[in-house]
């Protein structure tokens, strides 16, 4: 498949767009169809379909094992870290309107930063499965 | 009978993927089995909240009726949950292979009923010496 | 009506799943089977859950049950047991369960119990964010939607646990001593 010259023009022309997709999907979610769930598989894919045909390492050399795994926690922890801002600034845990002056601007300021939390999270969870299984298949040296 | 169409056809593949789940002995079949009937739940989850004549429910002045937006978020992060718990049970498939050489049940079975035996042998053995 | 069209695709393609024994034709059929799901969730209105559904059901998961069959290397054997018990706990269930399902609302039906409890006040737009959906798993439902992350997280933390390999360690240890 390395060397398959269709499929490495195509992807070519393919992920760009695929990944562009996905921050549409996600900064658009609060107007069309989207989100953080979404957005993050749809991230992982586009960077899986570019593991798969121009090989794992080259997409590691994109995305290291470090930053993936820091996105694994990072995520959650942008999420925990909204609701507990919402619990500093007065209100409940997870409390968007306290965010802003403005409550209808405040839950939108929270809605942003949640969907971004799981966005990471989800694309960094799809993307380290992949490593793991990709790089379990390789004899030990 | 049609009104419920959607309904049935959610439990026949419900039951497909429980007949799978237990009929196959082979672990990936197995969870191929479970991934059938966790779709059949989506299923049966989505169905019940549409509207014929309603929309998506993305908010717009031109529309009125929208389908039911709850099921969709409950099932919206079952999926993402669905295939991190998928990719689990692989990956626990995997280390069984690389344990045990096989992923076949009975196999597996055989195997550690050999392996007792031959514990139970070797601790009489110690013992009568 | 399309929806029922698919439906009966979907089971086809099940049906024939449960007879392959071929594995990897197995897991193209399962993939098949995700764009035949996330069409029908199209037309069942569910446009966010169709979108997750093509990108992971039919993305993702595909690929990594691919993987793990090419690190199990294995082809299924041949049934030792006849399918019998299963096939009977199978259809009795069934049964019980598509007798419970003629007392259930009717398809679309307005008057239906879930149209009618927590739905009209989500769409009443409290929060002025157009995406119902998007609305309802940050805002309404956020701690839920904080627990399936962790969820996400904890099987990510667990396949890394599960299929690390430990040669780095050893690596150090040895040039130590």
């Amino acid at each position: 498949m390395k060397y398959d010259l269709v499929l490495r023009v195509v992807a070519k022309l393919l992920i760009p767009f695929i990944l562009l997709f996905a921050l549409y999907v996600q900064f658009h979610g609060d107007f069309g169809p989207g989100g953080g769930f979404q957005a993050g598989t749809i991230f992982g894919a586009g960077i899986i379909f570019y593991g798969l045909i121009f090989g794992v390492d080259t997409a590691r050399s994109v995305l290291p094992d470090w930053v993936v795994e820091s996105m694994l926690a990072a995520g959650v922890l942008l999420f925990a870290g909204v609701g507990i801002a919402g619990l500093l600034l007065g209100g409940n845990y997870l409390d968007y309107f306290v965010l802003d002056k403005n409550a209808v601007i405040g839950q939108h300021r929270g809605i942003f930063w949640v969907e971004a939390g799981v966005f990471i999270t989800v694309a960094g969870v799809m993307l380290k499965i992949f490593y793991m299984f990709a790089l379990r298949g390789r004899p030990e040296d | 009978m049609l009104e419920h169409f959607s309904y049935f056809i959610t439990v026949f593949l419900m039951m497909a993927g429980l007949f799978i789940v237990i009929a196959r002995g082979n672990l990936i079949k197995k969870l191929i089995g479970l991934s059938i009937f966790q779709t059949s739940v989506y299923l049966l989850y989505i169905a019940p909240g549409k509207l014929v004549g309603g929309t998506a429910p993305i908010l717009a002045t031109q529309f009125s009726t929208y389908s039911n937006p709850l099921p969709h978020v409950l099932i919206l992060t079952a999926i993402v949950v669905g295939v991190a718990t998928l990719a689990l049970g692989l990956a626990i498939a995997v280390r069984i292979r690389e344990a045990y050489g096989t992923i076949e049940e009975d196999e597996i079975l055989t195997l550690d009923h050999t392996v007792e035996v031959a514990e139970a042998q070797s601790a009489e053995a110690r013992g009568g010496s | 009506m399309i929806i029922d069209v698919l439906l009966i695709l979907m089971a086809i393609s099940v049906l024939i799943l449960m007879r392959l024994r071929n594995l990897f034709a197995a897991v193209v059929l399962l993939g098949i089977y995700s764009f035949l799901m996330a069409t029908v969730l199209v037309a069942l209105d569910a446009v966010d859950v169709a979108m997750t559904e093509a990108a992971v059901g039919a993305g993702v998961s595909t690929v990594l049950l691919l993987g793990a069959l090419l690190l199990c290397k294995s082809s299924e054997a041949k049934p030792v047991h006849k399918p019998w018990l299963p096939l009977t706990v199978a259809v009795s269930t069934g049964v019980l369960l598509v007798y419970g399902a003629w007392g259930l609302p009717d398809f679309s039906d307005p008057q239906a119990p879930i149209h009618q409890h927590v739905a009209p006040r989500y769409l009443q737009n409290e929060v002025d964010v157009p995406n119902v959906v998007t609305a309802v798993l940050a805002s309404f439902r956020g701690f839920d939607t904080l627990g399936e992350t962790t969820v996400v997280f904890t099987a990510g933390a667990g396949i890394i646990a599960l299929l690390r390999r430990r040669q780095r360690v050893d690596k150090d240890r040895k040039n130590g001593a």
